[in-house]
């Protein structure tokens, strides 16, 4: 559903295109061998290149191509075996060279397309315009200092990726659901780690209105936004901020604008008229890009099962329902958990154990995947009990905290505590016989027609068992002596 | 003592190998010189304590059997190339102060082989000149001067202090970068050997960059056999520099043959001139004759987009220049003029920092690249530059080599080209289209001027043929005999 702001002329549709940054992952930068750890000392992993010290020379990160060539196909896009860099001129003073070397005519990655995952159960596909490849800027820190501001080069030379959409998306829901789907591609093909907080994926967003039907409006860019939530709460600015524009009979200004997430608004950084004219050539320092088929058929084969087909496999050979494989399959270390608790044993019950039990108990702790106590072969041997009649299922759901808490396995903690479910007919009998002596009047109500009694008698023996008589052998029994 | 300063690096290089002197004297000698001749202002930094220093490493090295192609040689560097520890200026006031924590490929290769830096040497502030008067540093005076006539010549440029230091005997042989025609033409006006060899056979790492597509280092000497040994020790596959070609370096001293008979020596129509000095022509046709009874074939070639090879280059190397030279801006290293604020501190630092002649080629350079004009500047000149090399490609199906002039004039006083830029930009006609092919040329002196000033001529080869460039440049300098010397009137 696209996003419609209703004006006092009537109503108004929103047009949405990204430029993702993504920060390849890479120990090197994109034209020195430099380290590209997060969080290390200011200007601890700066080269003479990154630096820009006279004389300098970029050489290119082959490991840096290879990543963009496998995001591009894991995007199904078109692959360029010819590609050029070029430098986007500008000054800065994070900027050592004053330029940065990027790719503008020739990109290494063409056309490719997205499918997006709505909350209505809905998908739809955004395309995606060109992949390229391009150096980091490093940081400014205009608050070290009273009076003066600090240079970090360590991203200096970082390879990133700008991934650019198509102007597809029609709401900050479907935006929020591109920035979500991309990051799990990525963290899937292991090229970027997509972690927003750190800055190894920000996105440029593009936002204009229109009325329906009508052509695209005057965008605005908003810069550098590192939260799928900034993202939407921008859009949404932006987007009645243009349309109070435009209701007033004003016009929009292209212009490149700051979204500040502390006054939920967003501001002018420069008009058109202000932009930079970045004098993009071909960089003479480097040569062209290009690689033959063998090149990219050899990194094609290295492609993990990415989340739009497991999803659909999951659906067609394990029965889950949609929205269940959507959810197991956005993070590629929940699917692979998954398929190691199903392997083997009932899918929709793996499926149902990961999302409910295990999701709830990692949200209670604040505990990512990675740091479960219970392993997915612990999870599975849980479930095998529960199948084999060992314990039932509410028992198990006790076992499993237990597990969660302690770490102990299923099996030890059953045995332990004497949660053996009971099976023994003779048991099971003698408890149900005490439970109707000791309710003759219920007995009586029963036997006159009132049958919903019965679970109130199934409920007393599984009291007077401490709910571990086999409920099926408790019915089994329990039945025939009430209808005698 | 004095004596050794006279030598050829290949006489050098026996004499050391024969024990009859030490790189201790031999470098010695050439302080001595190179101190005299401060009135050529050939040197920016001067580094004798380590000269004597590396003399002294050499001699232990020979002692033990481990010398190099060129150990215990003294020489000069253009100071363009980044040396480790000692001032790198560019011949810049921007890059004041400015040491470099590495070595260039090319110089830390001849450290290698064992050659001794005497010193930085002088240039066109950013390599952007053809007369050696935009330095920061002041002007490189030629050693030569016209006959009765005590006036100042220029030693040509970029590479002037380079050309000046080795025509003066202060220094047996120098480092220096052709952009287009920065090693010929100096080496024409000053009387010696001047090779740029082909774009990608030197490293361009660790030198600092005019314009990154044309820039290649080569050697400055007195002969070709001493271009030859020097070449070898300097070139050579990098990989740190993404341009740099990955080929064995060949023995190019054993090109020396001496013998051209069946080389095909093509002659280009399109490089006489209208209005050129007489005596231009009339060098070039002796040396056509020499060359033709040393048995070459001499053949006539057209090059049909000469003409436009003079502006294409100077779109492209200041459009390139304009970017290279963005990174000095005060921030990281050098000169800081501080300002209100980070566009003030830019523009008031640049100003300062940057001579007239750079900030010329910085406009022209930002201009050509502009939004609206860079399809009619520089990708027009772009392909004309394609063009150019494809006229090369052509003749070289026909021919093994090309001879030219090198330079349209002899050297010139100091603001007697007055001031208008164009004019002194004529100086590189014939070594511009060369550089734009990225084809190795180098300039042999040849004779001289009816004012006794020396003049070259050029011979261009295939792309990685410095061989045959050097082969015939040997059987032209024997021809021409050239043995002139300018009198040394800088020692008072």
């Amino acid at each position: 559903m696209g996003m419609i702001v209703q004006g006092a002329t009537g109503d108004w549709e929103v047009v949405i295109g990204l430029e993702v940054h993504a920060q390849v992952t890479s120990n090197a930068k994109l034209f020195s061998g430099s380290a590209t750890e997060y969080g290390a000392e200011p200007n601890s992993q700066v080269s003479f290149v990154d630096s820009a010290m006279p004389g300098m020379l970029p050489v290119i990160n082959e490991k840096a191509v290879e990543q963009a060539v496998r995001t591009g196909l894991g995007l199904k896009a078109q692959i360029n075996k010819y590609s050029v860099f070029d430098r986007k001129n500008y000054f800065y003073a994070d900027l050592p060279q004053g330029y940065q070397i990027s790719q503008y005519l020739q990109p290494v990655v063409g056309e490719g397309k997205i499918t997006i995952d709505l909350a209505d159960g809905e998908s739809r596909e955004i395309g995606i315009t060109r992949l390229h490849l391009e150096q980091d800027a490093g940081k400014s820190l205009h608050d070290q200092h009273p009076n003066m501001t600090l240079v970090d080069l360590n991203r200096s030379g970082v390879a990133l990726m700008e991934i650019v959409s198509e102007p597809d998306m029609r709401s900050p829901e479907e935006a929020a659901a591109y920035v979500k789907k991309l990051r799990s591609i990525l963290r899937y093909l292991g090229t970027c780690d997509g972690n927003m907080e750190e800055g190894s994926m920000r996105a440029d967003v593009n936002v204009s209105v229109r009325r329906p039907g009508d052509e695209f409006g005057t965008r605005c860019e908003m810069k550098n936004i590192n939260s799928v939530r900034f993202m939407q709460q921008a859009i949404i600015y932006e987007a009645n901020r243009q349309v109070d524009i435009l209701e007033e009979g004003g016009s929009v200004d292209q212009e490149t604008r700051l979204y500040d997430p502390v006054k939920g608004e967003t501001r002018s950084m420069r008009s058109k008229e202000e932009a930079h004219d970045y004098r993009y050539f071909p960089d003479p320092d480097l040569l062209p890009l290009e690689f033959d088929d063998a090149f990219i058929d050899g990194i094609r084969v290295t492609l993990p099962e990415l989340p739009d087909d497991k999803k659909a496999r999951f659906v067609s050979e394990l029965s889950l329902s949609p929205y269940d494989a959507g959810v197991l399959v956005a993070e590629k270390e929940v699917a692979d958990y998954f398929e190691a608790v199903a392997e083997g044993r009932d899918a929709k019950l793996a499926a149902n154990w990961v999302i409910g039990e295990l999701f709830g108990n990692l949200n209670r702790t604040g505990k990512p995947l990675g740091e479960s106590p219970v392993s997915a072969e612990g999870l599975g041997s849980l479930i095998d009990l529960i199948k084999d009649g060992t314990i039932s299922n509410r028992i198990a759901k006790e076992v499993f905290e237990e597990m969660f808490d302690t770490g102990k396995n299923a099996a030890d903690i059953v045995e332990e505590k004497g949660l053996k479910q009971v099976s023994d007919t003779g048991a099971i009998e003698a408890a149900i016989d005490e439970v109707i002596a000791a309710n003759p009047d219920k007995v009586a109500e029963y036997k006159g027609g009132k049958d919903k009694l019965f679970g109130f008698f199934m409920g007393q023996v599984m009291k007077a068992t401490q709910g571990k008589a086999n409920p099926g052998v408790v019915t089994q029994i329990l039945r025939p002596k009430l209808d005698d | 003592m004095s004596d050794l300063t006279k030598l050829t690096i290949a006489a050098a290089r026996d004499g050391l190998a024969a024990g009859d002197f030490s790189s201790r004297e031999l470098t010695a000698a050439h302080i001595t010189a190179m101190e005299a001749a401060e009135p050529l202002n050939a040197f920016i930094t001067k580094t004798p304590e380590k000269a004597v220093e590396a003399a002294t490493d050499s001699d232990t090295r020979r002692g033990k059997g481990e010398a190099g192609k060129m150990d215990g040689i003294p020489i000069a560097i253009k100071d363009l190339y980044c040396t480790k520890d000692v001032l790198t200026t560019a011949a810049s006031h921007i890059l004041d102060g400015f040491t470099p924590k590495y070595e260039s490929t090319v110089t830390a290769n001849l450290w290698a082989e064992g050659a001794v830096m005497l010193g930085k040497a002088n240039l066109d502030e950013f390599a952007m000149g053809s007369s050696n008067e935009t330095s920061f540093y002041g002007n490189v005076a030629n050693p030569w001067r016209r006959e009765g006539d005590n006036r100042m010549l220029v030693p040509g440029g970029s590479s002037g202090g380079s050309a000046s230091s080795v025509a003066s005997f202060s220094a047996m042989g120098a480092t220096g970068t052709d952009t287009g025609g920065s090693i010929r033409q100096p080496a024409s006006f000053t009387g010696i050997v001047g090779m740029k060899p082909t774009y990608g056979r030197c490293s361009r790492w660790g030198v600092v960059a005019f314009a990154s597509s044309l820039d290649q280092a080569g050697p400055m000497t007195r002969t070709v056999r001493d271009s030859a040994i020097m070449l070898e020790a300097m070139a050579g596959f990098d990989p740190k520099d993404s341009t740099s070609v990955d080929l064995t370096v060949p023995n190019f001293e054993a090109a020396l043959t001496g013998d051209i008979r069946g080389m095909k020596i093509g002659i280009p129509n399109e490089y006489r001139l209208d209005g050129i000095n007489p005596e231009i022509n009339a060098l070039w046709e002796k040396g056509i004759d020499w060359m033709k009874s040393a048995g070459a074939e001499i053949v006539d070639i057209s090059l049909p987009h000469t003409k436009y090879a003079l502006p294409a280059y100077y779109i492209i190397a200041p459009a390139e220049a304009s970017s290279n030279l963005a990174r000095y801006d005060g921030v990281k290293y050098g000169l800081r003029v501080e300002g209100e604020d980070l566009n003030d501190m830019y523009a008031s630092t640049r100003a300062e920092g940057f001579g007239a002649e750079v900030k010329r080629r910085l406009l022209i350079g930002t201009y050509a690249l502009s939004a609206g004009y860079y399809d009619a500047y520089y990708l027009k000149a772009q392909k004309v530059r394609t063009k150019i090399s494809d006229d090369f490609k052509e003749a070289f199906k026909q021919v093994d080599a090309i001879l030219t002039p090198t330079a349209p004039s002899a050297a010139f006083a100091y603001g007697e080209k007055g001031d208008d830029p164009l004019e002194m930009y004529l100086n590189d006609v014939f070594t511009v289209p060369a550089s734009l092919a990225g084809l190795p040329g180098i300039s042999v002196p040849a004779g001289l001027s009816e004012e006794g000033l020396p003049l070259g001529l050029q011979i261009l080869a295939k792309p990685f043929d410095e061989e045959t460039v050097f082969k015939a440049a040997g059987v032209l300098e024997e021809a021409a005999a050239f043995a002139a010397t300018p009198a040394d009137w800088w020692r008072g």
